[in-house]
């Protein structure tokens, strides 16, 4: 996994609460049996119409915000099926860091799967960062996980929290099944001590 | 909204003589390894697999060399592409494709697939408790949110993700941070004609759907323990709904007989140790949660949802809300854009929305009871000539059964499709697609824009309110409904 330290970009407004993993990346498009390629599929009916011509409405589609690294929506973001071609669909298209009020659990827990910052901040903060995106073209923002501080090139700084845990994973790029696997002794033993009730006979 | 309050030892194992809820049970029972500040490694009983959120996983042990360390432990099934007429004949490549590759990498890694001709084969957590593989006090998981279906059982089951599933095939555990615990309280008998899906609608409507993210709930309460097993999956199946990765019920008799017998149950005298262990999980008198809520079903309606979101939903009596009388502007302009995508206007009675298909199965209304009750409905009657109706059994055991009381041609003559096993509609990966603008009664568990289909619009609603709306070609209240006949089974 690529490791994530400090990033600046340019941020790509979704201005919806409850973000559902089928808009995120839409069923049709789950068949494919590699992780990558998923890019061009994100929000897809949000997208393109149904003669696959783009939408022009839609944020991602206008050229403010071509090239855009970070991602604000509202509250409840990835919502829905565990699909981790939510996550990837992301990531693929270009955004490392989606920043939301709140996050459906499933959907958090595979950003960091894949080296995306899923960061939460208050509604007050998320709508800043609206109103700031809104307002001026090309609006960016650094987002630094060593400092856990998010500032822009006019002055403003939010702080952001993130489980300790999770914030070294990202910064290493860990892999974490490699992590599990130093228990070996452990996962042997609990097998051993449950073999009955694995087996069915109790 | 609900009360909630800080612990301490959150984090923490209580100790033996600390009053403890079915979840921190089952969690202490799994934990092979916790550190301060890390997740605890947690050991995983059952590992469900389905074609869609596997095949990256067995590339990613091909890449690394590793094997599944438990393929006893390990079961398949596909589901979400197969199509439900003629269904050996996928026809859309790709789908076939990844059908075909879970195919391979079950044989490869040794995992016993429950494939298109086995008469297991269904949706995967219509499979799981079928077979007996899901047993109260387990972990399971499954590349799937829906697997908190499996908590009807008083298991730990929650969806995982993609990398988390090639963690399990790898290690059989997984790393996970402690999710605190809610309590929802059912008060009140539930009424006639009220189903297990209009109580979690319900409390999805009044809680929205991410009151319980970061919570693992626990259903309590009379009406629980009135209900079946069928009926408690359909509760625990729409958990995710809410928010929560998994929904417990505590086991009881109910769960203990609809386990005797079954291919991977206990059996003998194995069972009864089984039972008395099983018996050990309920959650002490006086067991405390970081969360209670409560839900009164004495009064509630059979639901119908009206927008693109599970939450987004009301009783039969009621009509479709004025978004600008909603309190926060969020939802006000949730309800807008929901409004605009469903097509219909405020102050629309429920009962006034007509509808051109209706879809009866998933793994939240797929079982035999649920077509029992639709069945019921719709006995005698003929479906509307403006509406598609199809029937999909949850799995090939239900398709049997179903034939074997004769609910095939209950459905078949009153206008019905009578089709094969699989998740068909409720996300439309194979050929059951929505048209757009097409609007369904559907007994899924998803309202998502898209969800059945581009354009398409989905209503959530109980197997009963799905068979009445066929034949009505709009909601009705099925409380009123005239049964013909009783279905003799």
């Amino acid at each position: 996994m690529q490791p994530f330290t400090k990033l600046t970009g340019i941020v790509a407004p979704v201005d919806r609460v409850n973000v559902d993993t089928d808009a995120i990346i839409p069923k049709q498009f789950l068949k494919r049996i590699e992780r990558s390629g998923f890019g061009q599929f994100l929000f897809y009916e949000w997208r393109f119409d149904e003669k696959g011509e783009p939408i022009p409405d839609f944020s991602l589609n206008q050229p403010r915000y071509q090239g855009a690294s970070i991602l604000i929506s509202r509250a409840n973001f990835g919502c829905g099926s565990s699909r981790e071609h939510a996550p990837w669909a992301i990531l693929d298209y270009g955004f490392r860091v989606v920043i939301a009020p709140s996050f459906a659990d499933i959907f958090y827990n595979n950003c960091f799967k894949n080296g995306i910052l899923p960061i939460k901040l208050s509604e007050e903060q998320v709508e800043e960062l609206f109103q700031r995106t809104n307002a001026k073209e090309g609006y960016a923002l650094t987002v630094d996980l060593e400092s856990k501080i998010i500032s822009d090139a006019d002055g403003l700084t939010i702080a952001f929290d993130l489980d300790e845990h999770r914030r070294q994973f990202l910064l290493q790029g860990l892999d974490d099944i490699g992590l599990t696997l130093q228990h070996e002794d452990k996962i042997a033993a609990y097998e051993e001590k449950h073999k009955a009730r694995l087996a069915n006979s109790y | 909204m609900f009360t909630e309050r800080s612990r301490k030892d959150h984090d923490g194992v209580k100790s033996m003589s600390q009053k403890k809820t079915m979840f921190e049970k089952i969690w202490d029972n799994h934990v092979i390894h916790s550190e301060e500040g890390k997740p605890s490694i947690l050991y995983i009983d059952l590992h469900l697999v389905h074609e869609v959120t596997s095949p990256q996983a067995f590339e990613g042990l091909r890449m690394s060399g590793r094997k599944v360390r438990r393929p006893d432990l390990t079961f398949a099934t596909m589901d979400h592409n197969v199509p439900t007429k003629d269904r050996f004949n996928i026809k859309d490549p790709i789908s076939k494709q990844q059908v075909d590759t879970l195919t391979r990498n079950c044989q490869e890694f040794g995992v016993k697939l429950y494939d298109l001709n086995t008469i297991d084969q269904g949706v995967v957590h219509v499979m799981g408790p079928e077979l007996g593989l899901t047993h109260p006090g387990k972990t399971i998981v499954c590349g799937d949110s829906h697997t908190s279906t499996h908590g009807a059982f008083g298991a730990l089951a929650f969806g995982i993700g993609t990398s988390e599933v090639e963690h399990v095939l790898a290690t059989q555990c997984l790393q996970q941070a402690k999710p605190k615990t809610m309590k929802v309280h059912f008060i009140g008998e539930r009424p006639v004609g009220v189903t297990a899906k209009d109580m979690i609608l319900g409390l999805i409507a009044k809680y929205g759907t991410d009151f319980a993210t970061g919570y693992v709930i626990e259903y309590t309460g009379e009406a629980i323990r009135a209900l079946s097993m069928e009926e408690r999956m359909t509760i625990c199946n729409m958990s995710i709904e809410g928010g929560a990765r998994a929904g417990l019920i505590a086991p009881d008799e109910t769960t203990f007989n609809y386990l005797r017998g079954r291919e991977y149950a206990p059996k003998g005298e194995a069972f009864d140790r089984a039972v008395e262990q099983w018996k050990q999980l309920v959650s002490d008198e006086g067991a405390t949660y970081d969360a209670v809520v409560e839900l009164d079903i004495s009064k509630l309606e059979p639901q119908v949802t009206w927008g693109t979101s599970p939450g987004m939903g009301t009783g039969i009596t009621s009509s479709v809300p004025y978004p600008d009388q909603l309190p926060t502007e969020n939802e006000r302009k949730a309800a807008e854009k929901a409004l605009a995508y469903m097509d219909l206007k405020p102050g629309t009675p429920m009962t006034e929305i007509p509808i051109d298909y209706v879809f009866i199965g998933s793994c939240t209304n797929g079982r035999i009871e649920d077509l029992r009750a639709a069945a019921r409905v719709a006995k005698g009657y003929k479906v509307n000539p403006n509406v598609t109706a199809i029937v999909v059994p949850g799995s090939g055991r239900v398709k049997m059964q179903a034939e074997k009381e004769g609910l095939d041609k209950i459905f078949i003559e009153a206008g019905f499709e009578w089709r094969d096993a699989g998740c068909s509609m409720c996300l439309a990966m194979n050929p059951d697609v929505l048209q757009p603008g097409q609007r369904c009664a559907s007994t899924s568990n998803r309202n998502f824009e898209g969800r059945q289909g581009r354009g398409g619009r989905t209503h959530l609603v109980s197997p009963e309110m799905a068979a009445a709306a066929a034949i009505v070609g709009k909601f009705t209240d099925v409380r009123k409904w005239k049964f013909h006949s009783e279905v003799t089974v």
